[in-house]
């Protein structure tokens, strides 16, 4: 049998989706019982949401002034003192799981296996490599803990309905105070975040300018859409970081995805393989993205784009 | 401070469109372009700017792998860095076998900083330095898109998912980079001449008196799922309906 801790990610009051996607990848680990590690400081509430998660057998709580950020250097020892006993060690692919989980793993001896996008067995895992070009099965030693992070993009979220015990447990270890977290600059939007919304609307370099972004706000706003951005885009300083997609960026699975003035590198295609149905608008006839789009339409995007936002408000 | 490592790893290079080979046993790297991790190549450009504003006296670039990885070393010290150390390991290691190798030059190097790239574009892996900074006890600083050294500790600016994460951290430290932190410089070719002088030694992985870890066995490799190609509409009519017939709109 199985024993899968999933470690939680969470801002300090509310669970992050990411959870409930691992989730959704440790119940296709034949025979397991999966517990929910939230290390937080008063994180209560946290705790009850991933309580509510379906197939979560417990959620272990650990409440400590030092997890009020969550520091990698902060967590992993905590992890690690509460990991015996577990045969699998899961967290989110995202810039929280990322940081933290090769630490884990070091800590315990064994080698992290990344980005799991399909469960093949208890130790049998698909990844994807060389920025999605190639997919590799890979084996585990079943004889060592298996420490991993999840793609979340490749898992469909947990449901939810349970009600699973929350215990209050203390993880004995020593926290070092080497990393001190600063501040946190986090873009403001009352948009639908990037990572789970259901539509998404790309801007790319064609845009030529963040007052020309206007256009891809505007009917993002008209879909209920989250906003993205290539590489290109961002890079141009046409808007922040953290609505990159692609390899580099978000890796991202909405069920409407509308790339705007975007080439389509496979760099960025990576980020966007599983959403549902993407569209193109691109005035090149040529670009790599119309390989890949269900649906394209050859023009120039500063005159259809309002267009469609006009014909879609109406 | 007195000395930075930075890692090279040999990989594809970013251009080349990477196939699976046939018999799902690897990909194909027969003839195919190989070149500097960029992640790795952003890490030695800030290593240099470092050094160049005198914050630190001494680059040395690591590559883990075969003899040929000494072209990307060569392109190291090309680039700026003072020396070159090869751990040979006949192919590349997996991540934790690196972090051992790492700290283990860290340690006798006495390195305050050692800068990696954030993941390598082969594996996709991204673990090495978060492993190193685990095994060392030393404060790790991933996805950097800005470094402010300051005597005895640094301010890092980290790209995560919902912006720009500031930590301050003590050195020694590890820091694994993003892709915004800097545009490398190109290598010109009297450098190129002036690097083949520059001291590259080599070190077998067990004269260094680390165990190499065991790797995950690759069971296969398979060509990812391609997307079909769609429909090719006129207008934003033609769109929208389409979007309507799917139930999107």
């Amino acid at each position: 049998m199985s024993k899968i801790l999933v470690v939680a990610e969470h801002d300090g009051s509310s669970l992050n989706p990411s959870t409930a996607k691992c989730l959704a990848c440790a119940v296709e680990i034949p025979d397991a019982e999966i517990d929910v590690a939230v290390f937080a400081d008063g994180g209560g509430e946290i705790a009850n949401a991933a309580a509510q998660l379906d197939s979560v057998s417990k959620v272990l709580l650990i409440e400590n002034p030092a997890n009020d950020y969550p520091l990698a250097a902060v967590i992993a020892p905590q992890l690690v003192a509460i990991a015996p006993g577990y045969s699998h060690i899961l967290g989110p692919s995202t810039t929280f799981g990322k940081d933290l989980m090769p630490s884990v793993a070091a800590l315990l001896g064994v080698n992290q296996v990344s980005d799991i996008m399909a469960v093949l067995g208890d130790h049998k895992f698909k990844r994807p490599i060389y920025a999605g070009n190639a997919v590799l099965t890979i084996e585990a030693p079943a004889d060592s803990p298996l420490v991993a992070t999840v793609r979340t993009a490749s898992f469909k979220t947990i449901g939810s309905g349970n009600s699973a015990a929350v215990e209050q447990i203390s993880a004995v270890a020593e926290i070092p105070d080497h990393t001190r977290f600063v501040e946190l600059r986090a873009g403001k939007s009352d948009r639908p975040d990037l990572q789970t919304a259901s539509k998404v609307v790309s801007g790319g370099r064609a845009l030529g300018s963040s007052e020309n972004f206007d256009i891809i706000f505007k009917l993002a706003d008209t879909l209920g859409a989250g906003v993205g951005a290539s590489r290109a885009a961002v890079d141009a300083g046409y808007v922040p970081n953290e609505l990159q997609v692609g390899q580099t960026g978000k890796i991202i699975a909405p069920d409407l995805y509308i790339a705007i003035g975007i080439s389509g590198a496979i760099q960025h295609l990576t980020g966007i393989k599983d959403a549902g149905t993407i569209v193109a608008i691109n005035k090149d006839e040529d670009a790599p993205i119309f390989e890949v789009a269900d649906v394209g339409l050859v023009a120039d995007l500063f005159q259809v784009v309002p267009e469609l936002q006009e014909t879609l408000e109406s | 401070m007195e000395r930075i490592i930075v890692g090279l790893k040999r990989v594809v290079d970013y251009n080349v469109r990477v196939r699976v080979r046939s018999d799902g046993s690897g990909v194909e790297t027969d003839g195919v372009k190989m070149s500097i991790n960029p992640f790795d190549e952003i890490a030695l450009e800030e290593a240099l700017r470092i050094k160049e504003r005198g914050e630190a006296n001494e680059v040395v670039v690591v590559s883990i792998g075969g003899t040929e990885c000494e072209q990307q070393l060569r392109t190291g010290l090309a680039m700026g860095a003072d020396r070159a150390i090869l751990v040979d390991a006949g192919e590349s290691v997996n991540p934790l076998t690196a972090a051992k190798i790492f700290l283990e030059l860290a340690n006798r190097e006495s390195s305050e900083l050692v800068i990696l790239g954030k993941q390598a574009i082969d594996d996709d892996n991204n673990q090495t330095g978060q492993m190193l900074a685990a095994l060392w006890g030393r404060p790790q600083a991933t996805f950097a898109s800005k470094i402010e050294l300051n005597g005895s500790s640094a301010r890092v600016t980290r790209e995560v998912d919902v912006g720009l994460e500031l930590l301050d951290i003590d050195l020694p430290a590890v820091v694994t980079v993003d892709l915004r932190l800097n545009e490398p410089r190109y290598v010109k070719l009297p450098d190129i001449m002036k690097a083949k002088k520059k001291p590259l030694d080599h070190f077998a992985i067990a004269d260094l008196g680390v165990d190499a870890v065991p790797s995950m066995t690759e069971v296969s490799f398979e060509p990812p799922e391609q997307r079909q190609k769609g429909v090719i509409v006129e207008d934003v009519a033609g769109l929208v309906s389409a979007l309507k017939d799917k139930g999107l709109v």
